[in-house]
């Protein structure tokens, strides 16, 4: 046996804590390892969680590991595992691999910088992670700006933390729908590039972190150009099918690089000339 | 370490004494072809195979491999097989490939426990091909001797076999042979001779270039118009990916007993040819496009793996042209299209 004989397929117990519905399709989960230790995730990384007889799948942490002993993930129902995810109450079990994959650079080259953080819908998940550590140790970063596109007002995710977010001062706050559905509201409506002329950051001092569907990160990306932002001051999460989360299954594979271990976040520098990541 | 030579009938009986011993699993006759499975007596077994339908790498990564048990309270449970067995009659080029899964399930860091009980367990007897299959390359791709990796290894001469210990474990298992003389300088002679002979006659497609410059090959081809012309032909079937020794690829599925008490979590062979390998809960497909999967297997085979272990991802076994409906897969066609430009 190697790696002290460490079993890298087998899932450590974890406890259901919390489930909210957080909209129609996406309901809220905070879990507790019953070992009782925390994860000891950064932000940006992900887990496989599973249900015995259903299936493992990858799953952001979405709570900040400062935040306290327990993990939160948002889950959309949309396969399987997300399914039966969703007929969790508290008190229930899952099994729990991981933290895997690369993290936002928290504690590393983002501190003391401005920071653009953009997320469009359930990319706002492991974004959330990094802003939470961020305000957690405000003082460590300069300008903080947030933006978050939603499909309709009924798709966002956190209403109550975004309504924190725009009344925070220190933070600068921005958010856009594709389509109001008749909805109330009064805020932008639109792609989220359409709110990168209504901000003023520099591009010099600041370092750009992008989660969202696979059609926003090109548009995104050239909008950043455009402001005079550099790939190396880019960071994006991707999102791929990581089956095994230890570089083993090939399922991951964005041309030579493992998302599971080589992301999910990655330096934009460093996938611009990558044909398949983008 | 010990070299012998063999009669025909005391490799026979060597093999009988190995059955009786335990489990062994060796190459024979199936249909017109020939295929690895459970050998029951030694005249069955066929040294001068020319390839196996699959590869033995379906003993040390079975096509479907339980990983966890689980049961209702009981939470998980690692599922390990260290059964010993023997694999007699690996080729060269099947060898060569086992030994990149050990430099893949056995990474330093990051060791798959379920597949390095497997390969403790078994004890390979490799063997020096006597018949080329119709499509071997193995000659071209630097895999038709091979010098590492096997517990014994054996080649047929004219009077005999000639068979070399290359391990403790590969010494324990000739002892069961008995006295055996050891071979003379002639018959090593005639060991080399053949391995001299394979390396130039396991070339039934000639790549042009050598194996190692085809990462950099492939670095320049993205764009070539290769890629769209096979894949246009391409069943996405997988049967490429089902017959390679070096795909390693695979599924995770859970499986629940009727009694709904307990089950498993298993892996089972996936294909990257396969249309839905990169798609994503949600539906989105990263490699939705044919000939970006035709082309990610070419690239896996030549540049991405060789990137990460040093070695080409392909052994020219030949596998993948015979099994091939379309007969778009001979990777020798492949790459020298790439190397004559477009």
């Amino acid at each position: 046996m190697g790696d002290n004989g460490k079993d890298i397929y087998l899932p450590a117990a974890a406890e259901v804590v919390r489930v909210e519905q957080m909209t129609k399709q996406e309901k809220f989960f905070e879990f507790r390892l019953a070992s009782g230790k925390p994860l000891g995730h950064m932000p940006g990384q992900f887990a496989e969680v599973s249900l015995p007889g259903i299936g493992e799948a990858p799953i952001s942490i979405s709570s900040s590991p400062t935040s306290g002993d327990t993990f939160e993930m948002v889950v959309r129902q949309v396969g399987n595992v997300s399914g039966a995810m969703h007929r969790l109450e508290p008190g229930d079990e899952v099994g729990v691999r991981g933290p895997f994959g690369t993290t936002f650079p928290v504690d590393g080259e983002l501190k003391g910088r401005d920071l653009l953080f953009i997320c469009g819908g359930i990319g706002l998940v492991p974004v959330r992670s990094a802003i939470n550590y961020v305000l957690d140790k405000r003082g460590d970063y300069g300008k903080v700006t947030v933006l978050f596109g939603a499909k309709t007002p009924g798709d966002r995710l956190f209403v109550d933390e975004l309504a924190a977010l725009d009344g925070r001062e220190d933070v600068e706050f921005l958010e856009t729908v594709d389509d109001t559905c008749g909805e109330k509201w009064n805020a932008c409506v639109g792609v989220i590039t359409m709110l990168f002329e209504k901000i003023e950051v520099s591009p010099e001092s600041t370092t750009s972190i992008i989660c969202g569907p696979p059609v926003m990160y090109k548009f995104a990306i050239m909008g950043l150009h455009e402001m005079g932002f550099t790939d190396d001051r880019i960071y994006v999460s991707l999102e791929r099918r990581m089956k095994c989360g230890v570089g083993k299954c090939g399922h991951c594979q964005i041309n030579g690089l493992y998302t599971c271990q080589d992301g999910p976040v990655f330096r934009y520098s460093d996938v611009a000339e990558v044909r398949e990541a983008i | 370490m010990a070299i012998k030579l063999f009669k025909k009938a005391a490799l026979k009986k060597w093999v009988d004494s190995l059955i009786a011993g335990g489990r062994v699993f060796g190459v024979q006759a199936k249909g017109e072809r020939f295929a690895f499975g459970p050998l029951e007596k030694a005249a069955d077994l066929r040294l001068d195979y020319d390839v196996t339908i699959l590869p033995p790498k379906k003993y040390l990564q079975p096509q479907t491999e339980d990983l966890v048990k689980f049961s209702k309270g009981g939470g998980y449970e690692s599922v390990i097989d260290s059964e010993p067995f023997v694999l007699l009659g690996v080729h060269p080029y099947d060898m060569a490939a086992i030994n990149q899964m050990d430099a893949i399930f056995l990474k330093d860091g990051e060791v798959d426990t379920h597949y390095k009980a497997r390969r403790e367990a078994a004890t390979i007897v490799a063997c020096d091909v006597e018949s080329p299959s119709e499509n071997v390359f193995a000659g071209c791709m630097g895999t038709a001797v091979v010098d590492k990796g096997y517990d014994v290894l054996v080649t047929a001469v004219d009077g005999g076999y000639v068979v070399e210990t290359a391990s403790p474990r590969g010494e324990k298992l000739l002892a069961a042979a008995g006295e055996v003389p050891d071979a003379s300088k002639k018959d090593m002679k005639k060991r080399k001779a053949v391995q001299e002979k394979n390396r130039k006659r396991l070339r039934k497609h000639e790549l042009k270039g050598e194996p190692l410059g085809l990462p950099c090959l492939l670095g320049k081809s993205e764009n070539h118009p290769v890629w769209e012309e096979k894949a246009r032909l391409c069943y996405s079937c997988g049967s490429c990916n089902l017959v390679c020794p070096t795909c390693y690829c695979f599924d995770v599925q859970d499986d629940t007993d009727w009694t709904l008490e307990s089950g498993r979590r298993y892996r089972v062979w996936d294909a990257c040819l396969l249309a839905d390998f990169a798609a994503v809960a949600g539906g989105h497909n990263f490699r939705k496009e044919r000939a970006a999967r035709f082309r990610h297997r070419y690239y896996r085979k030549g540049k991405y793996i060789p990137e990460k272990i040093g070695e080409i991802a392909c052994v020219g076994c030949g596998r993948c042209i015979t099994a091939c409906t379309a007969k778009i897969a001979n990777p020798v066609e492949v790459y020298n299209r790439l190397t004559e430009g477009c």
